[in-house]
């Protein structure tokens, strides 16, 4: 009966802890393979345990090469997108004009669009106009589809802002250019990293768009694309775990910034500003 | 800041010249300008080439070069041939779908209502597997379902499987993996919407005897709609145009429409019937996203 009792009151969490075990699994898994010696270039069962993946994750060295062209498409597309798609969350959030529908109906439609749509309607554009495939082509789609993710995220972060705080610096004698450089980019500089940050995991992730339009430029999810009918280097699952642990060391180090800032804000007294709800 | 609301009133900023308030108002068009250009040259003019390229003359081929002769009949054609694939892929992603909303609704309740101070963790737990890369995620599963691995073992063992029984390469694979590949993207705003829910509805539903089911029918589940709504459209869109999961862990048996768009463009290189193909998927994603809003009603969300 206590038993019974328990599970009812309890029986939500638990499902959930248990799925949240079923999406962790993979990433166990991949772990655990980035120390294995593999049985044979085709097996995907764990054999022996080794450091030598680690100790030398470029032994294959194209697969190197292909982590490598994926930060550079990754940066160059990341700056791009971030500072067009910034611009546009700005005349958004900031402006009135006409048309505003049409621009949210562009900005919107991408993210609603199919990859494997995009990817190939890209490709039939490049092919009619002779545009010869491989790195800028990658460039070229990774900022199409990373542009909206980026307004959307500022966007976000622009409309929740307190706009007083600017009327207060122009009260001030600040000119229009001081006040962007000193009180609203510092306010909005969190949105526009998380922005970036958001749009460099997309380009280096993604496959569907990039494999339409790679021409022969490997990139890593290409490089695993491939391997994956060649036989997978535990390599692979080094750079795997490496990702991960950095972005969760990302997140780790945000939390901990956004704690200790809510701690000063404490001790500063309580805030003075209505927060307006985005 | 309410100190300086009088001051404010005291120095009016000053009249702005006419050249200025004309560049005003084209300050916005100039900050719209670059993305949009990129958008509409990019993803915008893409799109009416590839419903060009849907009707190019299917005999044509592109070391000879296509001949633009409105061919309609590309599209009865292709759908005659590969009707099979096309029926997977809403079927495995629908099934996907079910599954992921059976798994994601609790998963997102728990953490909206009751995880308390382990909240932000529990979020960070859900969108950890996107920290990874997608590719290398789905190869895990092929370790986790090899038939050499625990799990089909302890199937076997207790006869949920015959004694050859496989996981991988069956259908089941795919749809459990489409299920995992895109479980936090419904998961997300279904938390998102349920967070805003007021624990006291359900507390006032309970008082005016309302049993545990009939408050989920009656309160929650209409006020997690929005969520809802936006959840299932996130994962259903990616999950019905996916091909990796059906390629890593599926056969050809389990090919979806992905596949076959794939290959039509990279392999055989046919791009009318590649091309056909595309606008059909997508054709047939936003008949059945608009069927499904409307039945929903909250047309709102788009």
């Amino acid at each position: 009966m206590r038993v019974s009792r328990w599970l009812a009151d309890r029986w939500v969490m638990i499902v959930a802890l248990l799925v949240l075990g079923y999406l962790a699994l993979p990433i166990l898994v991949v772990a655990a393979l980035s120390f294995n010696r593999p049985s044979s270039r085709l097996s995907y069962d764990f054999n022996e345990f080794t450091l030598d993946n680690w100790r030398q994750p470029c032994a294959t060295s194209d697969m190197c090469d292909a982590v490598v062209r994926s930060v550079q498409i990754g940066f160059i597309a990341t700056v791009v997108a971030t500072v067009l798609g910034t611009l546009m969350a700005f005349a958004l959030v900031r402006h009135r004009f006409r048309g505003r529908s049409g621009i949210n109906v562009l900005i919107f439609l991408p993210m609603a669009t199919p990859e494997l749509v995009m990817g190939t309607s890209l490709l039939a554009l490049f092919v009619s106009a002779g545009v010869p495939q491989g790195f800028w082509t990658i460039v070229i789609a990774h900022v199409m589809f990373c542009v909206s993710f980026v307004v959307v995220t500022v966007k976000a972060r622009l409309a929740g802002m307190d706009r007083r705080l600017e009327e207060a610096a122009m009260d001030l004698y600040a000119n229009e250019w001081q006040t962007f450089r000193r009180i609203t980019l510092p306010l909005v500089l969190p949105g526009i990293v998380a922005a970036a940050l958001l749009a460099f995991s997309l380009s280096f992730d993604d496959f569907i768009i990039t494999n339409f339009n790679a021409g022969t430029t490997v990139t890593f999810p290409m490089y695993v694309w491939g391997a994956a009918q060649r036989g997978i280097p535990p390599q692979v699952n080094v750079i795997g775990t490496a990702m991960f642990a950095v972005a969760l060391l990302l997140v780790g180090l945000s939390s901990l910034r956004g704690r200790r800032a809510r701690r000063a804000n404490l001790l500063a007294g309580p805030s003075h500003q209505p927060r307006r709800s985005s | 800041m309410t100190l300086l609301a009088p001051t404010r009133a005291g120095h009016p900023p000053p009249a702005p010249p006419a050249a200025r308030s004309g560049r005003r108002r084209l300050l916005p068009y100039l900050l719209l300008l670059p993305g949009a250009a990129w958008l509409l040259i990019f993803f915008g003019v893409p799109l009416v080439q590839l419903a060009a390229a849907s009707l190019y003359d299917p005999s044509g081929s592109l070391s000879t070069g296509y001949a633009m002769t409105w061919a309609v009949s590309n599209y009865p054609d292709v759908l005659q041939a590969y009707w099979p694939q096309f029926l997977r892929s809403f079927g495995y992603a629908g099934l996907a779908l079910v599954l992921a909303l059976l798994l994601g609704y609790p998963l997102a309740y728990a953490i909206a209502q009751k995880a308390g101070r382990w909240k932000n963790l529990l979020l960070v737990c859900v969108v950890a597997p996107m920290f990874t890369s997608f590719l290398v995620r789905t190869l895990a599963w092929k370790t986790i379902l090899s038939d050499n691995g625990a799990l089909v073992g302890l199937l076997r063992d207790v006869h949920l499987l015959a004694p050859d029984g496989r996981l991988l390469a069956t259908p089941f694979a795919v749809v459990l993996g489409l299920t995992y590949n895109f479980l936090p993207f419904l998961v997300l705003p279904l938390y998102a919407s349920l967070e805003r829910l007021d624990p006291r509805l359900l507390e006032a539903a309970t008082d005016l005897y309302a049993s545990p089911v009939q408050a989920f029918r009656r309160v929650t589940l209409p006020l997690s709609m929005p969520g809802l709504v936006a959840g299932t459209l996130l994962f259903f869109i990616p999950a019905s145009g996916d091909y990796i999961n059906a390629e890593l862990l599926g056969t050809p048996n389990e090919y979806m429409i992905g596949n076959v768009i794939d290959s039509a463009f990279l392999v055989r290189l046919d791009y009318p019937q590649g091309a056909a193909l595309s606008f059909l998927l997508m054709a047939a994603i936003l008949a059945v996203v608009f069927g499904y809003l409307r039945r929903a009603g909250t047309e709102e969300v788009l």
